[in-house]
């Protein structure tokens, strides 16, 4: 089992979800996020004050997948997401020891998928 | 100081005054701020403030004077009164005869604020910030100064034809209103638009905006009495009665079509019986009131719902869809609900005698739709050449807070 963790645009976030969806891969999940990376950052400026910003808005999928599932996951994210610019974001495939379905208790493969 | 002047009046003008200034901002703002996406609540509210501060030094130096001055030919006011030479505190009959004349343009300028300020919800989330300023100066002295002029000014055409609009049906909500349609059209539409819904970020504020619109309108159209009267009870019943029908239309609706009444449904349906009972809000009974409220409520639900859908032109936020077409759909119930016995001054429509009133209003539509259409295409024409009308694709992506005036609105961590 693995976990891929994916940081991508905020804007791409329905593309990406429509090229997961397409794939077959139906269960995620989705948060806003700040970070920063390549992509430079930008000013904001306050009654004058300028702020630089260099934590950027970005938005985070998570998904727990079997072994079979890990290169179609990333496969779509990449269809989804990339743009071929700066700031397309990252893929992040972790190992996954354990995983539990609270409702049934069923463990592992069974309940990821 | 005359002793026309009748303080009551003046007090009441005042108060609606300060009231249709409220529509503009925060009403107006927070009403279409709510719709936008985080990324361009700032710049949404921006372009309705920013209108308040320039269309008000607008009116003050030409505007006024453009279109209340004094006649050329029925079409537009000659510059006279420019920078408000000879208006003064003695009141002017012609307009308002028991109120300081000052007061009646400065009660004008609020409607001159608003009206372009309606035409924002057109293209909202893409347009550049420069482009925006300059089409509306331009749109507000092209097309606002001369259609007030033919419905309202001495010596306009429509006035003279007896073309009834109380409150400003035709010459704010229609003109934005097509005008609207125009712009959503020539600037295309928003990235992503119609694939992926883009939801509304916060409907508590479009609520609120809807809500602070309808206490304002009591200003907009009880205040065109232009007087603290019977006519102005009168109107104020109407405008109250044709939102809250519209609202509850809207609503039932959706609960028999969509399956749940929403509050976005309920807001929308009542800004739109507000807008159709604008220019009949001195002409009408309550009992006409309600069922102006109910046919607008049905013509726009279905504008918006299904025709807009159907076609898939991006009207962001509605402009069109609701002040277009209830304003078309208003001033021409006007022709047919109108009745002397609520408004001496004004005539009888279609259902009480008088058919040739519902030509003179359908003149007045035509008339006007024609010519903001005509001069909003030219000017965007110009203006795509000139300065280009919307953003960059990345700056779209990136939102217009960010991209146009360097702020945002929410931070996600402090």
């Amino acid at each position: 089992m693995k976990m891929v963790i994916a940081i991508i645009q905020p804007e791409k976030l329905p593309d990406v979800k429509k090229a997961l969806f397409d794939a077959e891969i139906h269960k995620m999940t989705v948060s806003n996020v700040i970070g920063c990376g390549q992509q430079k950052g930008y000013k904001e400026t306050y009654r004058g004050a300028i702020s630089e910003v260099t934590l950027l808005k970005k938005v985070r999928i998570d998904i727990a997948v079997n072994d079979s599932f890990v290169k179609p996951t990333v496969d779509a994210i990449i269809k989804g997401a990339r743009t071929g610019k700066i700031g397309d974001g990252k893929i992040f495939v972790q190992d996954l020891p354990e995983c539990i379905r609270i409702r049934t208790g069923e463990e592992g493969s069974e309940a990821i998928g | 100081m005359s002793t026309n002047i009748n303080y009551g009046d003046t007090a009441w003008i005042l108060i609606s005054t300060a009231l249709v200034m409220l529509m503009t901002a925060p009403g107006l703002a927070f009403f279409y701020g709510g719709l936008v996406r985080r990324k361009n609540v700032l710049s949404t509210m921006m372009q309705s403030f920013f209108l308040l501060c320039m269309i008000s030094i607008q009116w003050i130096l030409f505007g006024y004077s453009l279109a209340f001055g004094p006649d050329i030919g029925g079409f537009i006011g000659n510059l006279s009164w420019i920078g408000l030479k000879g208006v003064g505190m003695l009141p002017n009959p012609d307009y308002a005869a028991s109120i300081p004349h000052q007061l009646f343009m400065v009660y004008q300028m609020m409607f001159a604020v608003i009206t372009p300020a309606l035409i924002t919800g057109a293209f909202a989330e893409r347009i550049k910030f420069s482009t925006f300023v300059v089409f509306s100066l331009l749109w507000a002295t092209l097309v606002y100064d001369p259609v007030a002029h033919w419905v309202w000014g001495m010596g306009g055409w429509l006035r003279t034809m007896g073309a009834l609009d109380f409150a400003g049906g035709t010459v704010v909500h229609v003109s934005s209103g097509i005008s609207a349609l125009v712009f959503a059209l020539m600037i295309g539409k928003r990235k992503g638009y119609p694939d992926n819904v883009i939801p509304p970020h916060n409907m508590t504020f479009t609520l609120l905006g809807a809500s602070l619109l309808w206490f304002g309108w009591f200003g907009f159209n009880a205040g065109s009495a232009l007087g603290a009267n019977e006519l102005a009870v009168s109107a104020f019943i109407a405008t109250n009665t044709a939102a809250a029908a519209a609202a509850l239309t809207w609503i039932i609706i959706e609960w028999i079509i969509a399956g749940k009444p929403t509050v976005l449904g309920g807001a929308t349906g009542a800004v739109a019986g507000l807008v159709a009972i604008t220019p009949s809000a001195g002409f009408v009974t309550p009992i006409s009131a309600i069922f102006i409220g109910i046919l607008v409520g049905l013509v726009c639900y279905t504008s918006v719902v299904v025709i807009k859908q159907k076609f898939k032109y991006d009207d962001s936020l509605d402009a069109f869809g609701v002040h277009g077409v209830g304003g078309t759909l208003g001033a021409l119930l006007t022709g047919l609900f109108a009745q002397k016995i609520v408004n001496a001054a004004g005539n009888n429509g279609l259902l009480f005698g008088n058919p040739s009133q519902l030509k003179i209003q359908f003149i007045g539509v035509i008339a006007t739709i024609g010519y903001s259409v005509t001069v909003t295409y030219i000017l965007l024409k110009i203006l795509d050449k000139i300065m280009g009308l919307r953003v960059e694709e990345k700056d779209e992506m990136m939102g217009l807070d960010n991209t146009q005036h360097k702020e945002s609105a929410y931070t996600l961590i402090d």
